[in-house]
């Protein structure tokens, strides 16, 4: 499209992102306030995030938050890579209705139903819910997003190096290792964080799915938001949008440098090859 | 020649390929809907879990099957919570889909617009909040629109507010069209830009060079090629917001009903597991045809 902006289109881009951003900088803010009132400025103060540190129920949660998140976002990414190369490489196996379906719906599928199903599947089984439980819901979910993030990245993947590797004898196994996976490793990383941040808000399927010893952060902050605001609270969120805002910024920095340096070592080769 | 494959090759990696994934998604997403079935058919009791009849294996299925109650089903159409859940959500998704379209439409199609150079960043100031916690940013609004809130703090200081009055917007409607545009607008923008970026520009070039009005450009040539864009973005907000939990809940007030309000109370306070499942199945009834067009609409994509 044209290079040029209208007034309209500078408005619309300064509210929408004012409209966005303004609520979580507010939120940030106020959690540097001296004050407990959450809407009057007291002056600066970082007592908040000491109170934080000292809630041992808090740094419980965010433990168990932690783990969870960790474990489900590497499970996933195994499985939804795997999704992903099914999806784009294989054209007919039986079931490739049913199985792109079952990759879609979670994406939209209310939280309630997959919170409420997996536990009366988990019920049925006689599985005692806790921190595997919360996981597995945390794997089922987030698979999905990670699939559909890789397989946009291979759709548009240039296949001939894959067959001048077999061409040469390479094994498939080692050709994936060799060559597909360092190609499509930035929406590899993209999908696993992804997957760890999405494992990390929720809130809905893992309090249908949790059990004693597994009260997840989001859980934590939800039933004390209920009871009220807190600068506490904002402590908390504050850290969470932090680490999240920090590991997308770096993530997003890596995927650059790796572009980067594929585009080199391309011109070094052709420059050689010359 | 077969087309060789990179995790292809033995028969065997292919199918470990496909069946790892596979095998995940039939047993924690597909077996679970038909347990929600079965037990929306179960009756109520006080145990735990808090129903009967369970079936044991298979075998037992036959002689269970005379106990199945279909009395869920008729409570949801007995009381009026229920049916007015499911429409006031309908319509909440509705009014609020259509805001974020209006909404987003001038966000993406300035993006598209803006110089190639800062595309990216844009882009990525519309993913941050997506990837910010949605407690969070619901959480953050509680701070702004309660009565003693920062707009109440800010009306006031402006003059626009007296002194003694109060915004109350706070555990009402529209308290939950606000939460729900806010959280849901990167879900809106993404498609959108998505489709529009990939817009050609010489065609509005050409259509102004023959004198065709931008107004009428705009109608007749980037809304039509931007269709797409639209369709996947409606859905992906219109069905979650359709069982949305956390907004009505901190946002809306008593009478603000959405059904997966309903159904997390069913299910948390009353304990009624076969009721809340058969809330759900209802739920998942009405959203069969608009996630199939979601999924028609993906694999295009």
């Amino acid at each position: 499209m044209s290079n040029k902006l209208s007034w309209f289109n500078v408005t619309s881009l300064t509210l929408g992102f004012a409209f966005l951003y303004i609520p979580i900088l507010l939120l940030v803010i106020f959690s540097f306030n001296e004050s407990r009132l959450v809407t009057v400025w007291g002056g600066f103060s970082t007592k908040w995030y000491g109170e934080m540190i000292r809630n041992q129920a808090l740094m419980d949660a965010a433990w168990v938050t932690i783990r969870v998140s960790f474990l489900s976002a590497t499970i996933a990414t195994v499985l939804g890579t795997l999704a992903a190369i099914t999806m784009t490489r294989y054209a007919r196996f039986p079931g490739r209705l049913l199985f792109s379906g079952m990759i879609y719906a979670p994406l939209v599928m209310p939280e309630v139903i997959t919170g409420l199903s997996l536990l009366l599947l988990f019920v049925a089984m006689d599985f005692s819910r806790g921190f595997w439980t919360v996981t597995i819901a945390h794997v089922t979910l987030t698979m999905c997003f990670v699939a559909v993030v890789v397989q946009s990245r291979l759709v548009t993947f240039d296949r001939s190096l894959e067959e001048a590797a077999q061409d040469l004898g390479c094994p498939p196994a080692k050709t994936f290792f060799a060559i597909t996976l360092p190609l499509i490793l930035p929406a590899v990383v993209a999908g696993w964080m992804l997957a760890f941040t999405l494992s990390l808000d929720d809130l809905v399927i893992a309090s249908f799915n949790t059990g004693p010893g597994a009260t997840t952060l989001p859980i934590k902050i939800y039933s004390q938001v209920r009871l009220g605001v807190t600068p506490e609270i904002n402590a908390v969120c504050t850290v969470m949008i932090a680490v999240v805002a920090l590991g997308v910024i770096a993530a997003s920095l890596y995927t650059k440098r790796v572009e980067v340096e594929r585009e080199r070592a391309e011109r070094a080769a052709v420059a050689q090859a010359g | 020649m077969p087309a060789p494959s990179a995790a292809g090759g033995p028969t065997w990696t292919k199918w470990l390929v496909v069946a790892a994934p596979y095998l995940w998604l039939l047993v924690f997403f597909l077996a679970p809907f038909f347990i929600i079935a079965k037990i929306s058919l179960s009756m109520t009791a006080i145990a735990m879990p808090p129903y009967v009849p369970v079936f044991d294996s298979l075998s037992s299925l036959g002689e269970k099957l005379g106990e199945l109650s279909f009395e869920n089903y008729l409570w949801l159409a007995d009381d009026p919570l229920y049916w007015r859940s499911y429409l006031s959500s309908l319509r909440i998704a509705f009014i609020s889909t259509a805001m974020l379209l209006l909404i987003g439409y001038p966000i993406a199609y300035a993006m598209a617009r803006a110089p190639k150079s800062v595309r990216p960043t844009l882009l990525m100031l519309v993913i941050l909040p997506f990837w910010t916690s949605f407690l969070i940013r619901v959480y953050a609004w509680i701070g702004i629109l309660k009565p003693e809130g920062l707009l109440t703090v800010a009306l006031q200081a402006l003059g626009l507010l007296g002194p003694t009055e109060q915004v109350q917007i706070m555990n009402t409607e529209t308290a939950v069209f606000i939460g729900i545009v806010y959280s849901y607008l990167p879900f809106m923008i993404l498609p959108l830009y998505a489709a529009l970026e990939k817009l050609d520009g010489t065609l509005l070039e050409a259509a102004s060079d023959l004198g065709c009005p931008p107004m009428k450009a705009f109608w007749v040539i980037t809304w039509p090629l931007s269709l797409p864009g639209v369709i996947a973005g409606c859905f992906l907000c219109f069905i979650p917001i359709m069982g949305e939990f956390v907004i009505p809940d901190l946002l809306g007030g008593s009478d603000t009903l959405m059904i997966g309000k309903t159904l997390w109370n069913e299910f948390f306070s009353n304990r009624d597991w076969p009721v809340s499942s058969a809330v759900a199945v209802v739920l998942l009834l009405i959203l069969v045809v608009p996630i199939m067009i979601f999924q028609n609409v993906q694999r295009k994509v």
